[in-house]
């Protein structure tokens, strides 16, 4: 059997790296250990494939010539598997976090959406694709080179946080 | 008949995909996944009896022959494997309807539990059928994802730091196993089982001894052997109840099944037989310590999981038709008990608000049915005669005293010995939730209970919940299973024993994957790397 000895440094190191990363404490790490060592074994199944070769397409060349497609698969198939199960650790690190973040409230947060019905979900989708057929609708007349709506847009904006401000401002007034 | 093979892994799969899209209507939902683990039951309940009568069934998947195409093959042992698991899977997913219907799907909520469960059944079933080491990788990867989601379900604090710990563990083990497959592959070209344990003998010896080794740590993980067991203990409990019970009852043990399918397939001569006797002579003693020091059920039983994996592990080790018969005699028995005792400490958790033993007391009055369930439970996992646990032990030592070297004398010593303190540990439970009256739980001292150590995340609260007849029913149908073992155990030996004959000789495995021999494949392979790999 014969591989390229590059091909078999950089697994070594991707391994070594891999492994010494994931003995860490923190959890992205962790993951970045794991998809280090993930893609290591993936480099090891394809050293295991051999010599190079063309391509393993039947009418094409002789079979002398071919690279081994076994391996290729197997590591297409292992490819998913890694990459699905760190979109879940992903998901778990960062729920982690935001455990972190909340101490001990994160598991006692009630559920904002719990008392919703389905119908409010829709309801809700609904609203959001209005404000997105709203907004595609400003940016075709923006487009349109309707300058002054915008001109004006801005200056509504900020008369309202004047507005804001001065009614904010008059708060410690009323206080005293 | 050879469809029912795929069939049995393909229809929990679609059942997971329609109870997905079912996600709102709850009872449509439990419909499907009931309906589809039921089948999966009565198919493997065929395939056994088919197996059983005239030889392994093979199936090679989309018509490619077996070195280049996928193969399923169903022997005795994995169609017993099937049966065994199709069963413990509906009767947890009959328990965790229970609990939803009385929670409302607090704990398991309907619209991923069940698909999720679902997906867990399809890879279990996976790697039961698998023909080649990769569609069992794929089979392990597809049931230990399931479960990443399974002891996760609810995202709470506890849950995401276990469930962490667990996938990383799960991670390292999934990545050596590949890692094994690769260096297998590079080896002897192919990774179907029948061919790999055709090729394997010929390997140089120290090429096979890294090869065996890799795959016992591999699946060493995954069986939750001593000292790669500390996982365990941790995750498990966490778990909602039927979790528990499926992960406690199952997840292990396909790990030994593995080993106990490439240990019995790719090393006939049984090399490593010593390194087996002390790691399982290690994993009865470690594991029944652990569990005598707990105060929480739960940790207890988790603890006394790891430790009789020691005894299949022993097993294998001694590796006579005998002791390999009794082997999958005490892992079918285990795996029953196992999830019976999870599933009804999930109903003590209900009834008495905890699962420490130092706040239960009194449930012998308060609820005699549980009390009932977990006091045969509890003889029958700690050995007593006339029980299966019984019956396994003594059928792995009189194998054992047939061989009959010293290291396995002092084997049998550390077995029975493991047996009494798993005894001592349960009967210690049971004095303490059910016998003590209700009023002795406060102000409680006993030299009994000095050692014990609370559960580190216990954080003593005590709520209590009622519990339904579906959940009572499908605990007690578990009970009746594990008392059939008892009273059917002969035939069933019968079975394992021919079973192990099957195991004992790898040419029938072989000569049924191919019919034709082996002897034009090697000439033919395309991958180069077997002459290079065997010289």
């Amino acid at each position: 059997m014969s591989a390229s000895l590059t091909l078999v440094i950089v697994m070594a190191v991707m391994y070594a790296a891999g492994v010494y990363v994931m003995l860490e404490r923190s959890l992205t790490r962790v993951l970045i250990g794991f998809l280090l060592v993930g893609n290591a074994t993936n480099l090891l199944i394809f050293i295991m494939s051999g010599r190079p070769g063309s391509a393993p397409i039947v009418t094409g060349s002789s079979v002398e010539d071919m690279v081994d497609p076994i391996p290729q698969v197997l590591m297409l198939t292992a490819i998913v598997i890694n990459f699905g199960i760190s979109a879940l650790l992903l998901a778990l690190i960062y729920r982690s976090w935001w455990l972190a973040q909340l101490g001990d409230e994160g598991d006692t947060l009630t559920d904002e959406h719990a008392t919703e019905s389905g119908d409010d979900a829709d309801a809700t989708f609904r609203s959001s694709s209005d404000d997105d057929d709203a907004v595609a609708e400003s940016i075709d007349e923006f487009e349109r080179g309707d300058g002054a709506t915008s001109d004006e847009d801005t200056v509504s904006t900020k008369t309202h946080t004047a507005g804001g401000a001065a009614a904010s401002g008059s708060n410690p007034g009323d206080a005293r | 008949m050879t469809t029912l093979i795929p069939l049995i892994v393909c229809l929990p799969l679609l059942g997971a995909a329609v109870a997905l899209m079912l996600g709102r209507r709850r009872r449509l939902q439990v419909l499907v996944s009931v309906l589809s683990l039921t089948a999966a039951t009565v198919m493997s309940a065929v395939l056994l009896v088919l197996v059983d009568r005239s030889g392994p069934a093979v199936v090679q998947v989309g018509g490619w022959e077996a070195p280049w195409g996928i193969v399923l093959v169903v022997d005795r042992l994995s169609a017993i494997m099937l049966l065994i698991s199709a069963l413990m899977l509906l009767g947890v997913l009959l328990f965790a309807v229970g609990q939803g219907i009385i929670d409302g799907d607090t704990e398991t909520p309907v619209s991923i539990f069940h698909p999720t469960y679902l997906v867990l059944a399809a890879g279990l079933f996976n790697a039961f059928v698998a023909g080649d080491l990769f569609s069992m990788y794929v089979g392990f990867e597809m049931l230990l994802s399931a479960s990443y989601v399974l002891l996760t379900l609810g995202g709470t604090g506890a849950r995401i730091r276990v469930g962490i710990t667990y996938i990383v563990v799960s991670l390292v083990s999934s990545m050596l196993f590949l890692s094994a497959i690769a260096l297998i592959y590079g080896a002897t070209g192919t990774v179907t089982l029948a061919l790999i344990a055709e090729r394997m003998p010929n390997l140089p010896a120290d090429i096979q001894l890294i090869l065996g080794l890799l795959l016992l740590i591999a699946f060493g993980v995954k069986a939750a052997v001593f000292p790669m067991s500390f996982w365990l203990p941790d995750s498990y409990p966490t778990a909602p109840a039927p979790v528990t019970a499926v992960f406690a009852g199952l997840l292990t043990k396909v790990g030994v099944y593995a080993i106990l399918r490439t240990q019995t397939l790719f090393f006939p001569d049984n090399q490593f037989s010593l390194p087996l006797m002390i790691v399982a002579a290690l994993t009865l003693l470690v594991g029944i310590l652990g569990a005598l020091a707990q105060a929480d059920i739960k940790r207890l039983l988790s603890f006394t999981l790891v430790s009789h994996i020691g005894y299949m592990l022993f097993g294998i080790a001694i590796g006579t038709p005998l002791a390999i018969a009794a082997t999958i005699f005490y892992v079918v028995h285990h795996i029953v008990v196992q999830t019976t005792l999870f599933l009804t400490t999930g109903l003590i958790d209900r009834v008495g608000g905890t699962t420490s033993l130092s706040r239960l007391g009194g449930l012998l009055r308060s609820s005699p049915l549980v009390a009932i369930l977990f006091f045969l439970g509890a003889l029958n996992l700690g050995g007593i005669p006339p029980f299966s646990g019984f019956l396994g032990k003594i059928a792995l030592f009189q194998a054992g005293t047939i061989v009959g070297d010293p290291i396995i004398y002092l084997l049998i010593g550390v077995g029975a010995l493991t047996s009494l303190l798993t005894l001592y540990a349960l009967a210690r439970a049971w004095n303490m939730a059910f016998w003590r009256p209700k009023q002795q739980v406060t102000d409680y001292t006993s030299s009994m209970s000095a050692s014990l150590v609370e559960d580190p995340h216990d954080e003593g609260i005590v709520v209590k919940k009622t519990i339904s007849p579906l959940m009572i029913g499908a605990t007690t149908s578990m009970l009746v299973l594990t008392l059939a073992l008892t009273v059917f155990a002969g035939p069933i030996f019968d079975f394992t024993t021919r079973a192990a004959a099957n195991i004992r000789s790898p040419s029938t495995y072989i000569d049924a994957v191919f019919p034709n021999g082996t002897g034009s494949i090697a000439e033919s392979n395309v991958g180069t790397n077997f002459e290079g790999g065997a010289k």
